[in-house]
């Protein structure tokens, strides 16, 4: 199969355009193919050409072109990393090799003196031999150093560079000049510029495998992308590369195969599982017309699909560039940080020069050997690195961490607010219930239930209202044919009327019935008292000014509503339910549940005052509902939830998108945000601690004291881990389980 | 000699202060609809502050050398955005219009440092 890149055009309007471009295309060597999409602003090339010089050939003809990047980016880049990883490993090693058996002759005192003359040549060998070295095994720090210098820029490298650079240095003036400096001081550091440059490599090795971990969840995600796709071409089935799927193509699903874009099933059934996206354990049944989404796996049966959504617009493509870019956003915490890492490295520069001055002054004999040795282990030892890879690893494990759960953060801020929640207001319909109603009772007073049941379906046959719907399924459930409704009339707000096989008929609720002048018996009272109570709404069924039954529907409360609110408990928070229903029913529900509080009656565009008037309370809110109706609330809110919702519109607009249908992601989202910024904290503090107490250390600060001195060699291994230990500290939120799963 | 160091040392530090933390580099300028090309080479953006029109959208093109995992990521903190780098391949970053400001933008780390200036 040939490679394919797809690139999408900007600037393109016509037919003319697209033989123009397709043309520029084609001509660029290795491009076998060249098919450009007007509709879809795209081009799908075909052969082996290099994507520089296809953008560029696009450019040529006054358009812009971008690739639309896939799966095979994150191989790139994985390749990169690895080859990156391996020369970090043979830098250490070859700066080990040559720095550790001086190190070791020193200890054992078999080096040469420096006052004979062949010493003193042998020193000379070893420097420029260490020179050598240096340039190969750290390199990228001077370069570093160098670029970021004359870019006004000081960074790790800018440490690095110079503490090992002046350790060479002043060696090779010992070894030329010896007499330069009082004979106890007369000390050469070509090994230990090697050593620390050893160690550097290795911690920064050893930083890479720990970090390429952290993003094991949005590679998960990537590897849930099928390569290929069996698509329908002139009445033929035939395999493509996934990139080749165009939009409303006809692509063929067999059991046990992963969907591979988004669309709409056309022919044939089956049962998806969803659980990769959406956390959703069981399987969803799938019909004709029914949604199904790239990256989820087809169970059971055979189907076709018209490919509706491609490329970057699948939702699973639209949930990676989502986590993705909350993996590298940052809460306010992290900016701090930021600031901080800005200044940072000048500020170890002055405190290095400051400590050579305050050693050359006051320090003992040779004050020479003692400023320089401080200085070299200040530069070495100061490591922004831990400050600076503190935060985002954290969030880019915690946000993966989320997604695994369906549960998708926005960024970092909205991650970090989570946590600081105190009051979750929860939408009644479709959150906590399920939002589709259905018949609990049928009630008859008159003749049978099925009968009131089949002349109230006979009823809402002709009705838009939602109870109408769960009327009518319950009659279809239980295989009753409902008659054409005659006279049918809608009263607003009371119910309907008509005939029925000649039959007057009202079905409607108690106002109705007052209005019509029907009275209730007691036990019919009685009857209605406890469906209220039980949050159910009755529609009573009349004809002739005698009462025939009552049919009671009721939006059933989901199954995990319980626990959820169990777990907001347990997490302190108040649990508040809102919603646009009648006080009865809506306290009713809350009673179920166990909820502490209780905002009915409220209508859509009042959601919004509602949650600033309990953040005026000094609460800090999270709502939690399904994206459309709630969208003021959820804007309103310090953070918003979307539920079950993998809808565009939710997506975008909420700070947390829960993927399942159910409202135990918003504890479990909550859990991961505390955990996530307590292990913020942890290695904010760790690198803060470690660097207030080691720049100052090695600064020699308690050498008066204690005569603790710190060696540049440990420096430099202390430098290194630091980097290690924060984001191994950071991979350890990997194994963060969530209240229901632990 | 004691006062020779010392004021070479004091010259340093306000070498040091004045040259990372007055001083600035030269901007770039992005000019027309051709966008600018940014390197990523050496743990620095290059260029690292760049001019742009307040009220328009940007465009940049960034070029990454440099193959240190701190470069696989631009961040633009401000905006909310972020984009990955691949390796010797270049990669279009689309802005959104820009209020007049500075917009800073890092490495992950806020290492690699450049700034967006509108205006």
């Amino acid at each position: 199969m040939a490679r394919a890149i797809r690139l999408s055009i900007d600037g393109m309007h016509c037919a003319g355009c697209v033989s123009k471009v397709e043309a520029a295309l084609t001509a660029v060597p290795g491009v076998t193919q060249a098919t450009v999409n007007l509709a879809e602003r795209s081009a799908m090339v075909e052969g082996d050409a290099n994507v520089s010089v296809l953008i560029e050939a696009v450019r040529a003809t006054g358009r812009e072109a971008v690739e639309i990047k896939n799966a095979a980016d994150e191989t790139q880049k994985e390749a990169a990393e690895m080859a990156h990883y391996r020369r970090l490993l043979l830098q250490a090693a070859a700066a080990a090799l040559v720095g550790l058996p001086m190190f070791t002759a020193g200890m054992l005192d078999a080096l040469p003196d420096l006052d004979s003359a062949t010493g003193q040549v042998i020193w000379l060998a070893l420097g420029i031999i260490t020179l050598g070295v240096m340039m190969f095994s750290g390199r990228q720090f001077y370069v570093g150093a160098f670029k970021g210098l004359i870019h006004h820029s000081a960074t790790m490298d800018t440490l690095i560079a110079m503490g090992t650079g002046t350790a060479w240095l002043y060696s090779m003036v010992i070894s030329i000049w010896p007499h330069a400096v009082p004979e106890v001081g007369r000390h050469v550091y070509f090994e230990a510029a090697l050593i620390i440059i050893a160690l550097i490599n290795l911690g920064q090795a050893l930083e890479m495998r720990a970090r390429g971990k952290t993003s094991e969840a949005i590679k998960r995600l990537i590897g849930l992308q099928p390569k290929t796709a069996r698509v329908l071409r002139e009445g033929e089935e035939i395999d493509i590369s996934i990139e080749a799927v165009g939009l409303d193509e006809t692509v063929r699903v067999r059991p046990g195969e992963k969907i591979p874009v988004d669309g709409v099933l056309l022919e044939g059934h089956s049962h998806v599982d969803e659980s990769m996206l959406t956390g959703e354990p069981m399987p969803v049944a799938k019909q004709k017309g029914d949604e199904v989404v790239g990256g989820t796996i087809n169970t059971s049966g055979t189907f076709l699909y018209k490919a509706t959504r491609i490329g970057a617009d699948t939702v699973l493509a639209q949930i990676i560039t989502m986590v993705r870019q909350a993996q590298s956003s940052k809460p306010r915490i992290g900016r701090l940080v930021d600031r901080v890492a800005g200044v940072f490295v000048p500020a170890v520069l002055i405190i290095a020069v400051l400590t050579f001055i305050a050693w050359f002054d006051f320090g003992p004999e040779p004050r020479i050997s003692f400023a320089l040795v401080t200085t070299m282990t200040v530069l070495i030892i100061a490591c922004p690195c831990a400050l600076g890879l503190a935060t985002p690893m954290s969030i880019m494990v915690g946000v993966g961490k989320a997604a695994e759960y369906g549960i998708l953060i926005r960024n970092g801020e909205a991650l970090e607010r989570a946590g600081r929640l105190t009051t979750i207001v929860l939408d009644k319909t479709g959150t906590l219930t399920l939002g589709k109603p259905q018949v609990t009772n049928v009630i008859a007073c008159e003749g049978s239930e099925d009968e009131i049941l089949r002349l109230a379906a006979s009823l809402e046959a002709g009705s838009e209202h939602p109870l109408a719907a769960a009327v009518l399924t319950a009659a279809t459930e239980k295989e009753l044919q409902p008659a054409a409704a005659e006279k049918f009339a809608a009263l607003t707000g009371r119910g309907i009327s008509g005939a029925v096989e000649g039959k007057p008929l009202l079905l409607g609720n108690r106002k109705l019935m007052q209005e019509r002048g029907i009275k209730l018996k007691a036990d019919v009272e009685t009857q209605l008292g406890r469906l209220a109570e039980s949050a159910r709404t009755p529609m009573l069924l009349a004809s002739d000014e005698i009462l025939l039954g009552i049919v009671a529907v009721a939006d059933p409360v989901r199954e995990d509503s319980h626990a959820a609110v169990a777990r907001l408990h347990a997490l302190g928070m108040k649990v508040v339910m809102l919603t646009g229903d009648n006080r009865h029913t809506a306290e009713a529900v809350a009673k179920e549940l166990g909820v502490d509080g209780v905002i009915a009656e409220v209508m859509p565009q009042d959601k919004g005052s509602r949650i600033a008037e309990l953040q005026a309370q000094g609460e800090v809110v999270g709502m939690v509902g399904d994206g459309i109706n709630d969208a003021a609330a959820l804007a309103r809110a310090d953070v918003g939830f979307a539920i079950g919702a993998g809808t565009d519109a939710a997506m975008e607009s909420a700070d947390v998108t829960l993927m399942r249908s159910s409202p135990t992601g918003v504890a479990s989202a909550i859990e991961i945000s505390r955990a996530t910024m307590v292990n913020i904290r942890q290695n904010l503090f760790g690198a803060f601690v470690y660097n207030t107490l080691g720049i100052p250390v090695a600064a020699g600060i308690l050498y008066p004291f204690i005569g603790l001195l710190l060696n540049p060699i440990i420096a430099g291994a202390a430098m290194a881990m630091s980097s290690v230990t924060v984001v191994s500290n950071a991979n350890r939120l990997r194994l963060f389980k969530v209240g229901d799963s632990r | 000699m004691t006062i020779l160091v010392n004021l070479l040392g004091l010259g340093l530090i306000g070498l040091i202060a004045w040259w990372f933390w007055l001083s600035e580099s030269k901007a770039a300028k992005a000019a027309g609809q051709a966008p600018l090309t940014v390197l990523v080479d050496g743990g620095v953006y290059a260029p690292d502050r760049i001019e742009v029109p307040a009220g328009q959208p940007v465009k940049l093109t960034f070029v990454r050398k440099d193959s240190s995992p701190c470069a696989a990521q631009v961040v633009f903190a401000d905006l909310d955005l972020s984009f990955d780098l691949v390796m010797d391949s270049p990669t279009e970053v689309q802005l959104p219009a820009l209020k007049r400001g500075g917009y800073p933008f890092t490495c992950q780390m806020g290492m690699y440092r450049g700034v967006l200036e509108a205006g």
